[in-house]
């Protein structure tokens, strides 16, 4: 959950970038941390295998802007989407602000996007969330490459509540800051909807 | 929402924070850093300058989060205290009410076990503060909340940067 901090004048929110393994989470995080301007951004920590596979998260805290005179902070979290660290994953999406699924577009991961999303979907609901209540995005990765299938089908399987969705290729980083502010404009729409 | 939302006010703050300092104080220890469980600082007293405490309050939370794990795999309700021992300095975790985590940072001039004697006392202050906290933000509603002002314009000017 957000932490609002009164005191110094700081809004915290937590954003957890979901999907199967090899997806592109963790390149989007990336991308972002190389982009962003020093003074933005703070240390990225990746906790990855000797082979860079994701083992438990990488983080990376953004600092943007103020909002009526409150520092915005939000930390980004990826998970491990080998699917054998499931108990990892659980714990990450604990306290969850804002969700980006990122979609590995390859016609064959279609599978393992289709359980990732179940298994996201019954990790929210564990910790006591429905899907339907958390504000998040889908992201439609890997789009250059040949197996990539057409967006419109991808679309009618995973996202047919129509939530906000991006195509993206994100080693060269098209879409990915697309995705970050559509998500990051969800989450403070609905801290808006919680104060009221 | 499943969990509260944590709000501080200034008042909490700043006896979180009298605590705090007397807890580096009265154990010695180099840093002290308070943390939410979702890896968000809270507070912190001592020598933060030689840390990356924004590193520190996410890591601090995932370790407590894969010991929670780790608990509820074997049956019990949560570790409630970790130590990690290095070859100069050392880390004190503790759960403070269910709610938050304190670290301690500390070195040979201090021991483990004045930092435990130390950390159990300040814990009670905590946890009645955080328990006043809760309290306090389901009651204060969301009339005085500066967010529901929020406009569109706001949030595109955030990206401006």
């Amino acid at each position: 959950m957000s932490f609002i901090n009164y005191s110094a004048r700081e809004i915290n929110c937590k954003i957890v970038y979901y999907g199967c393994g090899l997806c592109g989470k963790t390149t989007n995080l990336q991308y972002i941390y190389e982009k962003t301007n020093p003074e933005s951004k703070g240390k990225m920590i990746s906790l990855a295998t000797e082979t860079e596979r994701t083992l438990f998260f990488d983080f990376l805290p953004l600092s943007l802007g103020e909002i009526k005179g409150f520092k915005t902070r939000f930390h980004l979290y990826t998970v491990p989407g080998q699917i054998f660290y499931d108990a990892s994953r659980k714990l990450i999406l604990k306290g969850v602000d804002g969700i980006v699924f990122v979609v590995d577009s390859q016609a064959e991961r279609m599978d393992a996007n289709i359980e990732s999303f179940e298994n996201m979907k019954e990790n929210l609901h564990e910790h006591g969330y429905d899907i339907e209540q958390i504000p998040y995005v889908i992201q439609y990765n890997k789009r250059d490459l040949p197996s990539a299938v057409p967006v419109e089908e991808i679309r009618k399987i995973l996202n047919p509540q129509g939530v906000p969705d991006f195509e993206a290729i994100a080693p060269k980083g098209i879409g990915v800051f697309e995705t970050l502010k559509a998500v990051i404009k969800l989450v403070l729409i609905e801290l808006k909807k919680g104060a009221r | 929402m499943a969990y509260p939302q944590l709000v501080m006010y200034e008042e909490e703050a700043k006896q979180i924070s009298a605590i705090l300092d007397k807890l580096v104080r009265d154990s010695n220890a180099k840093a002290v850093f308070l943390v939410d469980k979702d890896g968000q600082l809270i507070s912190q007293s001592g020598e933060t300058e030689n840390f990356d405490s924004t590193s520190l309050a996410s890591l601090t939370a995932g370790n407590i989060a894969a010991t929670g794990g780790l608990a509820k795999l074997i049956g019990e309700k949560e570790f409630s205290i970790i130590f990690h021992e290095g070859e100069k300095d050392n880390i004190h975790i503790s759960i403070v009410g269910q709610r938050v985590i304190l670290v301690v940072i500390f070195d040979n001039r201090s021991s483990l076990g004045l930092v435990r004697l130390r950390v159990r006392k300040a814990s009670d202050e905590l946890a009645s503060i955080f328990d006043k906290l809760a309290e306090k933000s389901t009651k204060a509603a969301s009339s005085e909340s500066p967010f529901a002002e929020i406009t569109d314009e706001d949030i595109d000017k955030l990206f401006n940067i």
